[in-house]
């Protein structure tokens, strides 16, 4: 279980406060307007920004303070791969960041890139790939990386729309298969409803709890009707 | 940790190698009262031909840049190529150059004998003048035309549909760029032109062409007065200072030379081709006839070669080699350790940098041999300061490549190489180091060829003995042995150009795309 204990943080002028849990296995969309505080929520509990005050625990043990220790896999909008390393070893870093791969090892990255469709593209550069065979490899290293706990920071905004339904559909399966808890931040209701299970509303430097997405959309309160204006899904 | 004790040592090591030499030279000095008025007219010269070459380069450098940004032709990438040649191309070999073209034994003097006219003779003021155009030209010119590309091209189109006529589309567009641009590069060439020594030193000299480089090296090699020599180096440190905390205010213009290779998207080049046509051809004949003059006396006279050439070149060699090591360990030093550390960090490693364009060698060479005179011979010393002088002197240049690099790797990838746990040396080896392949091997090349063909400091502390290839080639001049001065260069010019593109090329093989 994902808590987030009284947690306040702050960057330059702006701060966000969040007080909730999310349970092992939940898939939850993070919305709310631009400047609002989605990227810095995520931001807390990754590890990138340290609280000012509260903690961010993961069943009931507060997080180690640094990213690569948290129990957790972590998907930008972009800069996901280096650019110079082959498909196959952006991959395994997932796994050994040192790059000293077993065989053993090498055998499990090549299979997470077989789980998402890139057997063919071990050994490509990312900028032989698609855009969707780019989120591809990264989510084969979140696979690889058998972290109990997904933050998606818009990882598939900069695709058409329908490359993301099945990126979307893609990540779905597979969180879902692995029972990893998945944090989401989208800007497009649609994208949330298709996606997760609950939403958190981050707005004016609040996240609110994770609410039911769809009950939430359907009776929207005040801050998300604004938000959301007349494009309800 | 490590990364900013070592910033902070380079950061203080170029302030004492900077502000320090100048201060020993400060306190050295018998002050202004020593200046006669020889000295006077001196720094007169030096503020005129500084002013007079940065407007011509940059009258000259707009239509030109415009005509390249606007035309395409065949050839056109060879002549942007062409353009960045004089940067890199030692200063003494580009005079020779202009010496064989408009010279008194030059191309235009034996056509305006012939005709019955007067020689040319550019000793002197117009000498100094036309080499520093020469050189200049092209860098306002790629400075320019990146400028003008950076114009988006739709509001090229949006003018064109307003049925805009060439004088608004003058107002609307190319001359709020220029307004912007033009004052740094100004400063930027007048910076150059107030430290150029090896152009007066040649071409230079009497009473209306002595800038105050040259008189620091008279008062030094000719008068052995060292108060005096002194005295003018801190008028110099004066100058160069001013027009420093100058350049701080007016931003210097940022050029990484990439991004050249497209053609600006314009409907209106046709009707310019004639006027374009005629300033491009001025600029290729005036940056390839003494290039081409030299290189092709040169090589004729190659079994003319001096014995001594082997010895020079080796000397060469070693001191290009050792001041690039130096430029790139401060250099990266300083990006890896200012890079992520805000802005004020950055400008003042960029003040740094300035402080190093700004510095004369002359004047750094002064303050060192006032430092080591008491204790050793100064001449000893001739091989390692010229090195360290070199790395000084191509440092800014190296920052501005090597800077936005670092930090630009940082801000892309810092928080992926935190959440996936990468530590720190499968980082610097995998990562970091495979990114910034490509900008250490374009900066140690630009160090290198910068070094190679210097004729700084070495001039100021060689004895007989010593010979580097600028200084043999300068001697060679200095005799009137035109041939063998000519088969030099082409050999100076063959091991600049050797230099920098190895570099170059090292960095690019296996360099990480991006």
């Amino acid at each position: 279980m994902l808590h987030l204990d009284r947690l306040a943080v702050q960057q330059g002028g702006f701060s966000l406060k969040a007080d909730f849990k999310i349970a092992v296995g939940d898939r939850v969309a993070v919305i709310g307007p631009s400047g609002g505080g989605k990227s810095s929520l995520l931001n807390a509990i990754a590890g990138f920004l340290a609280p000012r005050t509260g903690q961010v625990l993961w069943n009931g043990q507060p997080m180690p303070d640094h990213p690569g220790e948290r129990p957790l896999s972590i998907l930008f909008q972009d800069h996901n791969l280096f650019p110079h390393l082959m498909v196959l070893d952006n991959v395994a870093i997932g796994l050994r960041p040192d790059m000293r791969l077993s065989v053993s090892q090498k055998a499990q990255a090549l299979a997470a890139l077989d789980q998402v469709g890139l057997s063919d593209k071990a050994t490509a550069y990312p900028r032989d790939l698609s855009g969707g065979q780019q989120g591809r490899a990264g989510l084969a290293r979140v696979l690889l990386r058998q972290r109990p706990l997904l933050l998606l920071d818009e990882p598939f905004a900069a695709l058409g729309p329908a490359l993301k339904d099945e990126m979307l559909e893609i990540t779905r399966q597979i969180v879902q298969q692995a029972g990893i808890t998945t944090l989401m931040v989208t800007h497009d209701p649609q994208d949330a409803m298709s996606f997760a299970e609950y939403a958190i509303l981050v707005a004016d430097g609040l996240a609110d709890a994770p609410a039911p997405i769809g009950p939430l959309f359907h009776e929207p309160p005040a801050a998300l009707q604004a938000y959301l204006g007349r494009r309800a899904p | 940790m490590l990364r900013s004790v070592l910033g902070g040592a380079v950061l203080i090591a170029l302030l004492i190698f900077s502000l320090g030499t100048a201060l020993v030279v400060g306190l050295q000095g018998r002050g202004l009262g020593a200046l006669n008025n020889a000295d006077w007219s001196a720094i007169k010269f030096t503020l005129w031909q500084a002013s007079l070459s940065a407007s011509l380069s940059i009258a000259m450098a707009i239509p030109v840049a415009r005509a390249l940004a606007r035309q395409s032709f065949p050839g056109r990438q060879a002549l942007i190529t062409l353009l960045g040649a004089p940067f890199i191309l030692p200063v003494i070999v580009g005079v020779l150059g202009l010496l064989a073209v408009f010279g008194r034994a030059g191309w235009i003097s034996a056509a305006l004998d012939w005709a019955g006219f007067a020689k040319l003779s550019i000793y002197g003021a117009p000498g100094v003048i036309l080499a520093h155009v020469f050189f200049n030209l092209p860098l306002v010119t790629r400075l320019l035309l990146q400028a003008w590309m950076a114009i988006p091209a739709e509001r090229f189109r949006v003018a064109e549909s307003l049925g805009t006529a060439p004088w608004a589309y003058f107002r609307l567009i190319e001359g709020p760029m220029l307004r912007s641009t033009v004052p740094g590069a100004f400063l930027l060439v007048f910076l150059l032109c107030l430290t150029s020594f090896v152009v007066a030193l040649a071409v230079g000299g009497g009473p209306r062409g002595t800038t105050i480089e040259l008189a620091i090296y008279q008062a030094f090699r000719l008068d052995f007065d060292l108060g005096k020599a002194a005295s003018l180096a801190l008028v110099q440190f004066l100058i160069c200072g001013t027009v420093s905390l100058l350049a701080f205010l007016v931003p210097l213009p940022q050029t990484n030379g990439l991004g050249l290779d497209r053609v600006l998207q314009r409907l209106d080049g046709r009707r310019h081709r004639l006027w374009d046509g005629f300033w491009i051809s001025i600029a290729a004949a005036f940056l390839v006839l003494p290039l081409g003059a030299v290189l092709f006396r040169g090589v004729r006279h190659l079994l003319e070669l001096p014995p001594q050439i082997l010895a020079a070149s080796v000397t060469s060699l070693t001191i290009a080699i050792i001041s690039t090591a130096l430029c790139l360990a401060m250099a990266l030093s300083l990006s890896l350790a200012f890079a992520r550390r805000g802005a004020l960090a950055r400008s003042l490693a960029e003040a740094t940098g300035i402080l190093g364009l700004a510095s004369s060698p002359l004047v750094v060479g002064t303050g060192l041999f006032v430092l080591i005179f008491p204790y050793a011979q100064p001449m000893a010393f001739a091989l390692p300061i010229t090195a360290s002088v070199n790395a000084m002197m191509a440092l800014p240049f190296a920052l501005r490549v090597l800077m936005p690099a670092v930090q630009e790797t940082y801000g892309d990838y810092l928080r992926l190489r935190m959440s996936l746990g990468m530590g720190r040396w499968i980082w610097a080896k995998r990562i970091l180091g495979p990114r910034l392949r490509r900008p250490i091997g374009f900066s140690a090349g630009l160090a290198a060829a910068l070094s190679m063909g210097d004729l700084g400091v070495i001039a100021l502390f060689a004895d007989p003995d010593l010979q580097t290839l600028p200084l043999m080639l300068y001697r060679l001049m200095g005799a009137y042995r035109m041939d063998q001065a000519a088969a030099t260069a082409v050999v100076l010019v063959v091991q600049s150009l050797f230099l920098f593109w190895m570099f170059d090329r090292g960095g690019r093989r296996h360099a990480a795309f991006g």
